[in-house]
C-alpha cells in the first residue's frame, strides 16, 4: 500500500514538472494579445553603451506603438537580456528570452553575438532583426536581416564620396588590424577607391587594439602626397589619432565611417580637432527632420536628458520594421505565428525610418541611402 | 632625412616612459629579486589619480603629480606587505603568480570605480617644444627625456652613495648576510618597492601627457613592454633599464616606419628572443656566477 502510495506521488510530480516544462516551451502561459520582441546587446562591460541605446531606443517604439492602439488588436512587449557582446553570453541570453515566451527577435547589438545568435533563431525559424550587427555574416541566414549598413558598403559609400565628391585622388588610411569591423571597411574602401583611379598613399597604415602611440603611422602620412586621411575606426581610437595628428602638425582633411559616433563627445575640451571631417552615419540627433526631432525629445525624456545615437535610432527603426511585417503577414495572435509568412512578409514591406527609408531583399539586407555628418562649430550636421 | 628624425624623436618618447617604468621593474628585481606583474598598473593607479586631483579638485598640475606619486607609493608599500611579505621564503613562481593577480585586482577595481570609458586627461604641462630646423621636437618628448635621465642618475646616486642605496645593495647581494650586519631587511624593501612605485607614478603621469586617455587597462601592455625593455638592458641594472627602454621604442618607430606597422610588435619580441639567445643577461646585465 504504502509502496502505491509512493508511486502515485511520484508520477503527479512527474506530471507537474513537466507542465512547467512545457509552459516554458509555449512561453509560459502565453497571452494571445500580447506580442513579445526579444532584445539584446550588452549593457555592461566595454561596449555597454551600445546595448543601451539599443534597449531604450527599442522601448520608445514599443510605447509609442502601444499608445496608438498597438499592432492588429495585440500589445508589444520588449523583453530585454545583457549578452555584454559575447557570442557565448549572447546564446545564454537568448534561452533565457525564450524562457520569457519571446516571438520575434531584435537583435543583437554587435556583430559577433548577432553571428551567434543567428544560429539559434535559425532553427527556431524565428523572425531577427539586428539593429546595429555591421558584419557580413550576420544576416547568412534566410531568418535574419538588418537594419544598419553592412562594413563593405560603408567602406565603398566613402570610396565613391572621398573621389566624386570631394574630388581627393590620393588618401591615406589608419585603420585597426585588430577588428573585422575596420579591416572590412578599409578592403572595400580600397577596392573601390582604386577602381575609381584613386590611389592609397602609403600604404595602409594599421594599428592594434592596445596601441596607443600613432605618432610613427602619422608621420609617415605626414611624408607622403597623401590629400586626405580616412579613418575607419571606433570613436575611442578616433580621438586619440585626432590628438595626436594635431602635435605631429598634420594638418589634412579627416574622412570616417559611423564608428566615429561619439568622437565629439570623447574630445571634450578639444572638439575642434574634430572640425571639417567628414563621416557616414544613417542618424543625427540634431537633424531637423520633424521624425527624428520628435523620437530625441522622447528619448531624452525617458532617460535623463541623454541624447540618442545611431543604435538607439537603428533599434526604434527596428520595432516599426518588425511591425510593418506583422501588419504585412496579418499576425494577430501571439501564439499562432506563421514564421515564414512573417519572414517572407519582411521582403514586401517598405518603412520610412529614422535611418531613411528602406526595403529589404531576401538576403536580409537593407536598401536605404547614407546620411554624410560634418564636423561643423563643434556639432555633428547633416550635409547635403 | 627629416622623417628618419621625426621618427626618431617619437621612438625615444615612447622609449623613455617604457624606461622609466623599467628602472621600476629593474630596481625591485635586483633588490627583492622578483617580477612585479603589477608594476604597469601602479601606473594606471598614478594616472588616474592626478586625473581625480586635476579634474574633480582643481588642484595645480604639479602638486597633483606630488600626490600622485605619494598615493602611488603608499600603494607599493601596502601591496608588498599585504602580497608579497608573506610569500617572501617561498618559490619565485608562488610570487610573480600572486602579482598578476595583484596586477587583476587593480585593473578590476579601477574598471568598478571608474568604469570602462577612457578619460581625458587635462593639460599637465605647457611645453610647445622645439624646432631644430625643419624638424620639430614636441614638449612631451622633451619633458619625458629629460624627466627620465634626471630619476636615472638620481637613482644611481642614491643606491651607490647613501646609506639606504648601500643597505639595498646589500639586500640584493645576500638578505641573511644583511640582516645579520644590521640592515632592517623588511624596511629596505619596503623603501625599494616606494621607489618603484613613485617612478611609475610620474610614468603615469608622463603617458597620459603624452597620450592624453587614460583607461583601466592602460598599464597592461605598456607594462610588458617595459618588462621586455628591462630584460633587454640586462634586468637588474639601472643603465641598462634606461638603454633597454630607448632601443626598444626607437627600434618599434623605425620598424612602423620603414618596414611594417602591421609587424613592429613581432620584430620588438623577435629581438628579445634574439639578444636573450646571444646575451642571457641581457644588454648591459651583469653575468653573475651563483656560488651553491
Amino acid at each position: 500500500m504504502k509502496k502505491t502510495v509512493k508511486s502515485v506521488t511520484a508520477v503527479l510530480l512527474a506530471a507537474v514538472m513537466m507542465t512547467g516544462v512545457m509552459a516554458g516551451c509555449n512561453g509560459g502561459g502565453d497571452d494571445p494579445k500580447v506580442l513579445k520582441i526579444g532584445c539584446m546587446g550588452p549593457i555592461t562591460g566595454e561596449n555597454a553603451s551600445y546595448g543601451t541605446s539599443v534597449r531604450n531606443g527599442a522601448q520608445i517604439a514599443v510605447d509609442e506603438i502601444n499608445a496608438a492602439g498597438g499592432v492588429n488588436g495585440m500589445t508589444l512587449e520588449l523583453v530585454f537580456a545583457d549578452d555584454e557582446a559575447s557570442p557565448e553570453k549572447a546564446k545564454n541570453a537568448f534561452s533565457s528570452l525564450m524562457d520569457e515566451g519571446i516571438d520575434v527577435m531584435l537583435g543583437a547589438t554587435t556583430t559577433d553575438a548577432t553571428i551567434a545568435l543567428g544560429e539559434l533563431t535559425q532553427q527556431e525559424n524565428m523572425l531577427q532583426v539586428t539593429p546595429s550587427g555591421s558584419g557580413q555574416d550576420c544576416t547568412k541566414y534566410d531568418n535574419a536581416f538588418r537594419i544598419c549598413f553592412t562594413d563593405p558598403l560603408q567602406g565603398t559609400t566613402m570610396a565613391e564620396y572621398i573621389y566624386n565628391t570631394m574630388k581627393k585622388t590620393k588618401v591615406a588610411i589608419i585603420y585597426d588590424n585588430s577588428n573585422d569591423y575596420s579591416k572590412g571597411i578599409t578592403e572595400a574602401f580600397r577596392q573601390k577607391f582604386t577602381e575609381l583611379g584613386g590611389q592609397i598613399v602609403p600604404d595602409a597604415q594599421s594599428f592594434g587594439k592596445d596601441d596607443v602611440d600613432f605618432t610613427a603611422q602619422l608621420n609617415n602620412i605626414k611624408n607622403s602626397d597623401a590629400e586626405a586621411i580616412f579613418i575607419p575606426a571606433y570613436y575611442q581610437k578616433v580621438s586619440a589619432i585626432l590628438q595626436q595628428a594635431d602635435k605631429a602638425g598634420l594638418d589634412l582633411p579627416f574622412f570616417g565611417c559611423d564608428g566615429w559616433d561619439g568622437v565629439l563627445n570623447q574630445l571634450g575640451d578639444d572638439k575642434a580637432l574634430a572640425e571639417g571631417a567628414i563621416f557616414l552615419t544613417p542618424f543625427a540627433a540634431n537633424d531637423p527632420d520633424e521624425a527624428v526631432q520628435k523620437f530625441v525629445k522622447a528619448y531624452q525624456d525617458a532617460n535623463d536628458g541623454a541624447t540618442p545615437d545611431q543604435f538607439a535610432a537603428d533599434a526604434y527603426d527596428g520595432v516599426y520594421v518588425i511591425v510593418e511585417a506583422l501588419k504585412k503577414a496579418n499576425v494577430t495572435d501571439s501564439t499562432k505565428i506563421d514564421n515564414d509568412a512573417l519572414i517572407q512578409a519582411m521582403t514586401q514591406i517598405s518603412v520610412k525610418g529614422l535611418t531613411g527609408d528602406m526595403t529589404f531583399d531576401a538576403s536580409g539586407e537593407p536598401n536605404k541611402s547614407a546620411k554624410i555628418i560634418e564636423v561643423v562649430n563643434g556639432e555633428y550636421t547633416v550635409r547635403k | 632625412m627629416e622623417n628618419f628624425l621625426t621618427q626618431l624623436i617619437g621612438g625615444l618618447n615612447v622609449g623613455s616612459i617604457y624606461a622609466l617604468i623599467a628602472l621600476g621593474y629593474t630596481m625591485v628585481y635586483g633588490i627583492a629579486k622578483m617580477l612585479n606583474f603589477a608594476h604597469g598598473d601602479i601606473i594606471m593607479v598614478g594616472a588616474y589619480t592626478i586625473f581625480v586631483a586635476v579634474s574633480s579638485a582643481h588642484v595645480p598640475p604639479y602638486l597633483a603629480i606630488l600626490i600622485g606619486i605619494i598615493v602611488c607609493a603608499v600603494f607599493g608599500v601596502v601591496i608588498e606587505k599585504i602580497a608579497y611579505k608573506p610569500l617572501r621564503n617561498t618559490s619565485s613562481l608562488t610570487v610573480l603568480i600572486t602579482a598578476i593577480g595583484v596586477s587583476y585586482l587593480l585593473q578590476n577595481l579601477s574598471l568598478l570605480i571608474f568604469g570602462e570609458q577612457e578619460k581625458s586627461m587635462p593639460a599637465l604641462f605647457h611645453f610647445d617644444g622645439l624646432m631644430f630646423g625643419s624638424v620639430r621636437v614636441p614638449g612631451e618628448t622633451i619633458i619625458t627625456l629629460a624627466a627620465t635621465v634626471v630619476i636615472m642618475i638620481a637613482l644611481t646616486l642614491f643606491i651607490n652613495k647613501t646609506k639606504a642605496g648601500k643597505a639595498m645593495l646589500a639586500v640584493s647581494e645576500d638578505k641573511g648576510a644583511a640582516e645579520l650586519m644590521g640592515i632592517n631587511v623588511n624596511r629596505t624593501i619596503s623603501l625599494t618597492f616606494a621607489i618603484g612605485s613613485a617612478l611609475a607614478a610620474v610614468a603615469g603621469a608622463l603617458y597620459a601627457s603624452s597620450y592624453v586617455y587614460i583607461k583601466p587597462t592602460m598599464g597592461a601592455m605598456t607594462g610588458i613592454k617595459a618588462f621586455i625593455a628591462a630584460v633587454l638592458g640586462g634586468i637588474g641594472s639601472i643603465p641598462g633599464a634606461m638603454f633597454g627602454g630607448l632601443v626598444l621604442g626607437i627600434v618599434e618607430n623605425l620598424s612602423k616606419a620603414y618596414i611594417s606597422t602591421q609587424i613592429s610588435d613581432a620584430i620588438v619580441f623577435g629581438i628579445l628572443i634574439l639578444v636573450l639567445l646571444i646575451r642571457p643577461t641581457g644588454l648591459l646585465g651583469k653575468k653573475r656566477i651563483e656560488k651553491v
